[in-house]
Order: C-alpha cells, then sequence, then structure tokens
C-alpha cells in the first residue's frame, strides 16, 4: 500500500510538483484575504464575561477608549507661563485627533466659582488670562485642590500635568483607524517638541496600547522572520552540506508557509500579535522533516545506491516517523483550541494545518524536486553530522555511559525531576497588558512614567445603578456613592477616584457663593438635580457628564486609577470592593469592568481551561505512541519522557522568572506534541532491537547509534527555533519561545539520560520474539 | 517692449482669476441670498407658545424623557427671547431658563432654579454644550439670525422627493461647536429638511431632520418634529412639539429677567 503511492509519486516526480503547485497557488491566493488585527479585543472571545460588562458598561457611558499624554516640562514645573500655554495650546490641537470626542485637561477644567451673585463657569486656564504669578498660583491652588484633577490630570507636586482624548472609533477598520489617530498624536506632538524643547513628552492609554501591539507584531515580522530565515540556512548548510539540498528544503519550507497563510486567508482568519510568528515556528517544525529525508538519501547514496534507490530507501524509511511525529504535533498545537484566547486557537490551528501540510509537502514534493534536482551526497564531514543513520562514537559512549551509571542516573534524575516540579508553586498566572511589552519598548516606558509619576494605568470603573430614572439625584444615593469613593479612597492601591460626588460638593459650594461649608452633598434631590442642570447646561461641546451619568441618570459610573497590579491582586481588589458594595450598597446594582480587568480574568480561565485539555491531549498522544510501538508497556513508559520535561522547564521557570501569562499556559500542550517525536524516535529503534532478541543494554545503544545524533540535531533545530521569537518584544512571545525552548531542550536530556535509566529498570524482561514483522 | 508684455500678462492673470474667483463668489451671493428669503418668510410671526416633548436615546436604546413649555418672542433688529419652563424630569420641574438672544455679541441666559430659589447668570460660551444632556446643542435652538454665518451655496438636491437648495453655513462665533454646517432648504418653502453638523476636526458629527411641517397663520411653517442623530456616539433625540399657538399676547416684559423669580 505505501509502497505503491511512494512509486508513483517517484514514478511521475512532474505531475506530483505540479499537482503541488496547484494546492499551493489555490491556498496561497487565500494570502490576500488575511488582514491584521492588533487591538486588545482579539484576547477575548465574544462571550467572555468581563468583555461583556465592559462593552455594556461603554454602551450607557461614553467610550474609555483614550489618549493620555503626560507632560513634563524639565523645569519640573507644570504651573509656569510657558508650561500652561504649552497644555492650552495642545489642548486645541487635540480636538483635531481623528474621532476623538472629548479632550479633559488642566486648561478646559471646567472650574466653577460664585462671582457675584452668578455661578460662573469657564476654563481653568482660559484664553484671556495673562498668566500672571497671582493667575498662576490660583490656578495651581484649584487644580492641586481639585479631586477630579489632582492625581488624573496633574501630578500633585506640580511637576507632570497630562490630556486625555477620548475617542470613539467606529471599528469599521479598527487596525485602519488606531494607526490614523496614533499618527495624527505623532504629528501633533512632533510640531509641539519643536516648539517647547524642554519638555517631555508620554503617550499612553488603551489606542496607545492598541497601537503598541500592532507595532510590535509589525516589528516582529520585520526582525524575527528575517533572523529565523538566516538561523535556518546556516543550520541546513550545517547539516546537509549540500547547496542543492538546502535549495530543497528551503522551497518546502517557504510553500509551507505560503499554503498556511493562504489557508488561514481563505479561513477568514487575522494575522495578530500571536499568529504573526506561525511562520516562525512553522520553518522550524518543518525544517525537521526535510532534514531526516535528505540525510537518509544522502546516507544511501554514500553507500553507492542510485539517486532513485536512494530516494526509495529514505522514504521508506521515514514515511511512517514522519507522519507520526507531524501528527503528534499537530495535535498537541490543536490543544490551543480550547484556550479561552481566539487567537492562541488561531496560532494552534495554524500551525496545526501548517505542520500536516510540511508533512505533506516533504513526503510528496520534496521526493520529487529531489529526483530532479543532482543533489550530492554531501561531504564525508557531512557524514558525521548528518548520518545519524551510520554507527557513531559519540552516542555510542554516551549510552555505554548511560548504561554504566543507570542506578546513579535514575536516582539522581527522579530526585531532580521531583525537586524541579516542587519549584512549580514558584509560579503565579499574571496577566497584565502593560507587562506584556518589555521595558525597552516605548509604550511600556511611557506607562512606567505616568505610573511613577502621575497615576497608575491600571483602572477599573465602577458603575452603581439606583432605582429607577434621577436615581442619582437621591441622597440616599449619593450618601452611598461617597461612601464607596471614601473607602476606595482608602485603599492603598487606588491613586484616584473620578466621582460624580465631588462634582456635587463644589456645585454646592459654588452656588453659595463659594462658602466652604456648603462643601458637601445637596440635601434632596431637588437641590441636586437643579444643580446639575445649572451645571451641565453651562458645559461647552465634548465636556459634559455622560462619562459619568447615564442617560436617565439613574446610574452612574467611578472611574478608579491603580498603582499596576498583577492580575491576582486586581481581582481581589475587584471582588474585595464588590464585597463592600454588597454589604454597604446593598440596594443598588454595582458592575465593575475594564481592560485592565478583562485581562486579569483570562489568564486564570485560560490556565483552567487549558489544564483541563492536557490530559486529554497526553492520552490521545500516549494512545497514538501505544498504536505505533505496538506496546502498552512502552506506551505506559512513554509516559514518563513525556510528561516530567513540562513539569521541569515550569519548575525552572518558577526560578527564572514566576509569572504565567496567557501565552505560557498553552506551552504545555503546545510543546507535549514535539517533545513526543524525541520519544516515537528512541523507543521504536529500542523496541526494533528488542523484537530482534536483543537484551535491554543492547538495544538502548543501538537506539542511541541509530538515532541519537538526529534527535540531537532537530533538538538543536527546534531550540534555536523556538528561541529566535526570544527577541520578540512582546513577552507573550519572548516568554513563550523561551519556554518552548526549555522544554524541548530538557525533554532530550531526559530522553538521553533518564528514560534508558527507566527502561533497563523497568523493561529489563526479555520481549517474546518476533511478534510482529 | 518687455514692459508691455508684462502688464498684458499681469492683465491677463486677472481677469483669469476674476473668472476662477466669479463662481465662488456668486456661490456665496447665492447662498445669502437664499438664506435671506428664508429669514425673510420667517418674520413677523410674533410671539409663540409650545408644548415640547423630548425623547433621549443612547447606543443601546435606552430612552429618557424631558418635557417643557417655551414661550417666544421675535424681536425685530436683535435676536429672538425665548423662556422655557421645565416640567420633567419631575425634580427639575419649575426649573425655567430665559435667552435674549443677539446676533453677533454673546446671548443673554439666566436660569431660575426654584430649589434654592435663585436666579443664576450662565456664561454663553457654552452655546456649544448640550441642551438637557439631549443631542441638541444651543446654539442648534436659538433664532435663525444670518449674521451669525458665513453662507455658499453648494448645490441643488433633491431630498425625499423635495427639491432643495444646499447651503453651506460657516458659524461666525469662535464659540460655535461646529467647522460647519449643511443646510436643505426646500426651494417651495425655504424650509429646512435637514442639516449636518461637521465638529472642529471637519468630519460629520450629527443630522437633523425637520418633518411634519405645519403651517400657521397661513404663513409661517413650523416642523412638529425634529431628530437629531449623532453618527459618532450613536446617541439620537427626537424632539416633538406636541402644541403650538401664536398671538398669545407676550410682550417683552414676559421676557424680563425678574419675571423668572415671579414664576412657578
Amino acid at each position: 500500500m505505501t509502497q505503491r503511492w511512494l512509486q508513483q509519486i517517484l514514478a511521475y516526480p512532474r505531475l506530483m510538483i505540479a499537482l503541488c503547485l496547484v494546492l499551493i497557488v489555490s491556498s496561497g491566493l487565500g494570502i490576500g484575504n488575511l488582514y491584521f488585527r492588533g487591538d486588545y479585543r482579539i484576547f477575548f472571545s465574544a462571550d467572555n464575561p468581563q468583555l461583556l460588562a465592559f462593552e455594556q458598561m461603554q454602551q450607557q457611558f461614553n467610550k474609555s477608549d483614550n489618549i493620555l499624554i503626560a507632560i513634563a516640562p524639565d523645569s519640573q514645573q507644570v504651573f509656569s507661563a510657558e508650561t500652561l500655554r504649552l497644555v492650552r495650546q495642545l489642548t486645541e490641537a487635540a480636538w483635531q485627533t481623528p474621532y476623538s470626542i472629548r479632550v479633559d485637561s488642566l486648561s478646559n477644567y471646567q472650574h466653577t466659582e460664585a462671582i457675584a451673585d452668578d455661578l460662573w463657569v469657564a476654563d481653568l486656564v482660559a484664553e484671556e488670562l495673562e498668566l500672571s504669578s497671582a493667575e498662576l498660583n490660583k490656578i495651581a491652588e484649584v487644580a492641586l485642590n481639585e479631586p477630579a484633577l489632582r492625581q488624573r490630570l496633574v501630578s500633585a507636586d506640580g511637576r507632570v500635568t497630562a490630556i486625555n482624548i477620548t475617542l470613539q472609533l467606529p471599528e469599521q477598520n479598527l487596525q485602519q483607524e488606531v494607526k490614523e489617530v496614533w499618527q495624527a498624536v505623532a504629528l501633533m506632538l512632533d510640531r509641539h517638541k519643536a516648539q517647547y524643547p524642554d519638555t517631555d513628552f508620554h503617550v499612553s492609554g488603551v489606542v496607545a496600547m492598541n497601537y503598541a501591539f500592532a507595532y510590535e507584531a509589525e516589528n516582529d515580522v520585520k526582525t524575527l522572520i528575517p533572523i529565523m530565515f538566516a538561523a535556518i540556512l546556516l543550520m541546513l548548510a550545517w547539516l546537509l552540506r549540500s547547496l542543492l539540498a538546502s535549495l530543497a528544503t528551503l522551497v518546502i519550507i517557504v510553500v509551507t508557509v505560503i499554503s498556511t497563510l493562504g489557508l488561514a486567508g481563505w479561513a477568514g482568519l487575522f494575522l495578530s500579535t500571536a499568529t504573526v510568528n506561525v511562520p516562525t515556528i512553522l520553518m522550524t517544525l518543518a525544517v525537521a522533516d526535510s532534514v531526516h529525508l535528505i540525510a537518509s538519501m544522502q546516507f544511501a547514496l554514500r553507500r553507492g545506491d542510485s539517486r532513485l534507490q536512494a530516494i526509495q530507501y529514505s522514504l521508506k524509511r521515514n514515511v511512517m516517523p514522519v507522519f507520526i511525529t507531524s501528527a503528534t504535533t499537530a495535535i498537541g498545537f490543536l490543544t490551543l483550541n480550547f484556550s479561552e484566547v481566539p487567537i492562541l486557537r488561531d496560532l494552534g490551528n495554524m500551525t496545526a494545518v501548517g505542520v500536516m501540510l510540511a508533512c505533506l509537502f516533504s513526503l510528496v514534493m520534496l521526493p520529487a524536486i529531489l529526483l530532479l534536482l543532482p543533489v550530492s551526497a554531501g561531504s564525508s564531514k557531512a557524514a558525521g553530522a548528518a548520518g545519524a543513520y551510520g554507527a557513531d562514537r559519540t552516542m555510542l559512549w554516551l549510552a555505554n555511559s548511560v548504561i554504566h551509571w543507570q542506578r546513579p542516573l535514575f536516582w539522581g534524575m527522579t530526585l531532580l525531576i521531583i525537586g524541579c516540579s516542587a519549584l512549580i508553586s514558584l509560579n503565579t498566572i499574571n496577566d497584565e497588558a502593560v507587562k506584556y511589552f518589555s521595558p525597552d519598548t516605548e509604550f511600556r516606558q511611557a506607562n512606567d512614567f505616568l505610573e511613577q509619576n502621575l497615576t497608575g494605568a491600571t483602572t477599573i470603573d465602577f458603575v452603581l445603578a439606583g432605582n429607577g430614572a434621577s436615581a442619582v439625584n437621591q441622597p440616599a444615593f449619593l450618601a452611598a456613592v461617597a461612601g464607596f469613593t471614601q473607602w476606595l479612597q482608602s485603599q492603598p492601591e487606588v491613586q484616584h477616584v473620578n466621582s460624580i460626588t465631588d462634582t456635587f460638593r463644589r456645585l454646592n459650594k459654588s452656588m453659595h457663593q463659594d462658602d466652604p461649608a456648603y462643601y458637601r452633598l445637596p440635601d434632596n434631590p431637588e437641590q441636586a438635580a437643579q444643580y446639575l442642570l445649572m451645571y451641565e447646561m453651562s458645559l461647552p461641546f465634548g465636556l459634559d457628564l455622560n462619562n459619568q451619568l447615564n442617560l436617565d441618570k439613574s446610574a452612574t459610573r467611578l472611574a478608579v486609577s491603580l498603582q499596576n497590579l498583577g492580575s491576582k491582586q486586581l481581582t481581589a481588589f475587584e471582588s474585595r470592593a464588590l464585597t463592600y458594595l454588597a454589604e454597604h450598597a446593598s440596594s443598588y446594582s454595582a458592575s465593575a469592568a475594564s481592560t485592565a480587568l478583562m485581562f486579569a480574568h483570562i489568564g486564570e480561565r485560560n490556565m483552567a481551561s487549558m489544564l483541563q485539555t492536557l490530559p486529554l491531549a497526553l492520552l490521545l498522544i500516549s494512545l497514538l505512541l501505544v498504536f505505533s510501538l505496538r506496546s502498552w508497556r512502552l506506551g505506559l513508559l512513554s509516559l514518563i519522557p513525556n510528561i516530567t520535561p513540562a513539569l521541569v522547564a515550569f519548575g525552572l521557570w518558577g526560578l527564572l522568572s514566576g509569572e504565567i501569562n496567557l501565552a505560557l499556559s498553552v506551552v504545555a500542550g503546545m510543546s507535549l506534541g514535539i517533545i513526543v517525536d524525541d520519544t516515537v524516535h528512541f523507543l521504536s529503534k529500542y523496541r526494533a532491537a528488542r523484537q530482534e532478541g536483543q537484551a535491554t543494554e543492547q538495544a538502548i545503544r543501538y537506539a542511541f547509534t541509530t538515532v541519537g545524533r538526529a534527535l540531537w540535531i532537530t533538538t538543536v533545530v527546534l531550540v534555536t527555533g523556538f528561541a529566535v521569537l526570544m527577541l520578540s518584544g512582546f513577552r507573550l512571545n519572548s516568554d513563550m519561545g523561551m519556554l518552548t525552548a526549555l522544554v524541548i531542550l530538557v525533554a532530550l536530556l531526559i530522553d538521553f539520560l533518564f528514560l534508558p535509566a527507566c527502561l533497563l529498570k523497568f523493561d529489563a524482561k526479555e520481549y517474546k520474539t518476533d511478534a510482529t514483522p | 517692449m518687455p514692459h508691455l508684455n508684462t502688464t498684458r500678462f499681469a492683465g491677463l492673470m486677472l481677469v483669469a482669476g476674476l473668472l476662477l474667483a466669479l463662481p465662488a463668489l456668486a456661490d456665496t451671493e447665492k447662498g445669502l441670498q437664499i438664506a435671506t428669503e428664508q429669514k425673510k418668510r420667517d418674520s413677523g410671526w410674533g410671539d409663540s407658545e409650545s408644548k415640547i416633548l423630548m425623547i433621549l436615546r443612547d447606543a443601546s436604546g435606552n430612552e429618557s424623557v424631558r418635557r417643557m413649555r417655551t414661550q417666544a418672542l421675535e424681536v425685530v433688529d436683535d435676536g429672538d427671547k425665548s423662556l422655557t419652563i421645565f416640567d420633567e424630569p419631575r425634580d427639575v420641574r419649575g426649573s425655567a431658563f430665559l435667552t435674549h438672544s443677539h446676533p453677533t455679541a454673546e446671548d443673554d441666559q439666566w436660569l431660575y432654579l426654584p430649589a434654592i430659589n435663585r436666579v443664576r447668570r450662565i456664561a454663553s460660551r457654552n452655546k456649544s454644550g448640550p441642551f438637557m444632556a439631549s443631542e441638541f446643542a444651543y446654539e442648534d435652538m436659538t433664532s435663525f439670525e444670518l449674521a451669525k454665518y458665513q453662507f455658499r451655496y453648494l448645490r441643488d438636491d433633491v431630498l425625499n422627493g423635495v427639491s432643495c437648495y444646499v447651503i453651506e453655513r460657516i458659524p461666525a462665533d469662535k464659540f460655535s461647536g461646529y467647522s460647519k454646517t449643511v443646510a436643505w432648504v426646500d426651494q417651495a418653502h425655504y424650509r429646512v429638511q435637514q442639516i449636518e453638523f461637521y465638529d472642529k476636526k471637519q468630519s460629520l458629527l450629527k443630522t437633523l431632520q425637520a418633518s411634519n411641517y405645519q403651517l400657521f397663520l397661513d404663513k409661517y411653517w413650523r416642523p412638529m418634529l425634529l431628530q437629531m442623530q449623532n453618527h459618532q456616539t450613536g446617541k439620537r433625540t427626537d424632539l416633538k412639539v406636541e402644541e403650538l399657538q401664536f398671538n398669545v399676547g407676550r410682550s417683552a416684559a414676559d421676557f424680563d429677567v425678574n419675571v423668572l423669580e415671579r414664576l412657578r
């Protein structure tokens, strides 16, 4: 059966290539459908409860998509004529930002003042002000004592101020819109930088984060893919020592990537910060298939076989292993489908399809190409590097050493594995969108600056809803909101609370000739409603209260800024706050939402779902091994080298970093499919030898000498490939690359040092010879 | 004779420039002409009284209702005067808003609050701000004065089967919230059918649709339904005129600030 289709391929190489080309071109055309998405929503499925709560909140109140520009004059004094003039100019210019619906700054803050018998509502830094020192002092006094400004738009020490631009993106082409906003802001700042060289600007906010997601992904494409290509070329040159053979491998890699991306395009998928690295991962995985096939062929050629014979020999030896290893790798990646994060599901599916395509092209197209190209046997030196299939002295030495030291190795490795596994408890789940960016990135630096100098970028919005329309004017409701505001302000994590109760107090005072005794909540609903009416009637375009009050004034939104917290602390804070509300404001309904909260929850949800799927993946893959090894005992034993690498690597990760983000929680499943390959190769050789009647020790020597070097080589290729991801400025990618590389490396060590010791201990019984041919 | 040549060239340029500028000039003139006619046809109505219902809707369709009564007085050679008394929401009932609008100077505005029994003047730079948290800004509701805009005729258009002039209006006041508005004025009666409002960054902000026009005093067309759709936030406000009467006997004395405190 296998033989027949192999013959077909080799009989009609041109036809095979043509058929493959048809497949490649027709799927490749789908690339035109691919588009890029960089917004934070790609991390959340449409039914994510935190996303739903967030969107519901945004429907009722203004959107909270924003750009926050921090302004830090070298003079460290915001309340100078020069800086305030800059703030005024920049505020005015900020209204020109595409999709902006609101601009808040020190200068256009609507300051209320009782002048004679009238309520005066006007810009704090009004246009006609000369900004004399008396005026500057007054502005500073108002700003630093105003709860709505202090620690939000101006630092308590008066060194840094900020402008907040609220945006309403139409979300027709989000990527384009985000880019438009970013470019407009950058251009605006460039103009002002020239005018104010002694002032630093730092840009943060949700839209800046969306832009950073896209920018870092673009950066990955620009830097990682070329590096990956260079790395692959180097490795191929080292492994195959033949230009044409390397070229053939490159062809397979390139067509695999093209058709995978094309199929993704046809399937309606998009590229994102996660899937943008599918080409890099695929290149890594596809290289192994080709290398095995070509190395076997070169071995046969050196033996004196004809080209056709050599290829036939190579196919016969490799069809099964290549297929099985591809299938297990695909299964590993398919486990990502159980992730809570849509783009990780996409990553899994694209890679799984790509791996199977690589398998197909390696088995069908590569032999045809090799038949047509005058590929050399490689130099005899290459036989050392790639000649994984001849006897190998180093490997023999290794095998003998392992057999000699089997008892200390067994107990030593057991202890080491248990010890490392214990370190897993050092890890905590943590997803902070800000920390996804490496400290070198501009976005991260702007955020760190803001956190140190103004206010944390982490926010939670709380909505408190009363009973029926105009509920916010009820004294009891306002008292509850004020109580909650006070509670929030007394929490150590909280840096700023924007609450409508502060506005009510200020209005009450201003309505009574600025008498400080009236800085309190209104006495009755009519007063409250009419102050609000008065105030709302006095506010200019874009500065209305809709970001704090909903349409029928039945609910109010409190915006809370927190110091940057880990996801555990953030969700703990959320539940603490909701518990407070349940105890002290039980007659009102309360909810909390924000992007930070969405990320804080996704990590844990993702980890939980991935942990549930791991046993399933393990079972599937182990069954596949039992089937291909045709032995229950070996299948069971294979669990050891399949499970332990992830345990050890996660333990080591606890020492190295200790933070598990959502990309890391999928590494165990993903890498399982890859490391299983080593076990398959090693155990199938071992079993073949045992079946021929050899003793355990001899069978181990045979396995080492036949596949030892091949395992070593593929491990080097894989570790290099995933290590390239470590260069990403985006921690989801760099951490994933690093941990996967670690798992693969540990897997090889365990296969070489622990698996043989286990076999010697648990599989010493003699085999019934020739159970299967 | 280089001198002559230059002169001739300059002359040629002048003519060319004039020819190029002429259509623009003509459009400006035609725009002003249409606006003038529109204003003329709406002159002489004297005074009126109306009952208004406002229905506010947010992006997800939640509704909130405002009710008010408005008295208005036409003032020749100055802006009109109006007095609005709020009935709903109930907690602002009895609040009254008095406006003396002026074609070029800032409007005078006062608000009477029954809860504290006080009248407060309101700074009129807020003209760009929303009226009662609706999608209507003050400036959308004040009287139409020629001096407030620069007009330009754009084109003829048929809107909902009605032949219209399309006129661009650029606000003269820097405190306006708009960079421009574009109005569809029907050719038969010079009634505003639709207005598009563009914000300061030149993006379409909202569209007003005026409909259910009724004829009063055999001369004055008034829309009984105004629908304002905000394209950026997805919010909308419907303003329904439930009752409208002319010649109700109001005089300037009824619009004096001192009247406010005697209301109820």
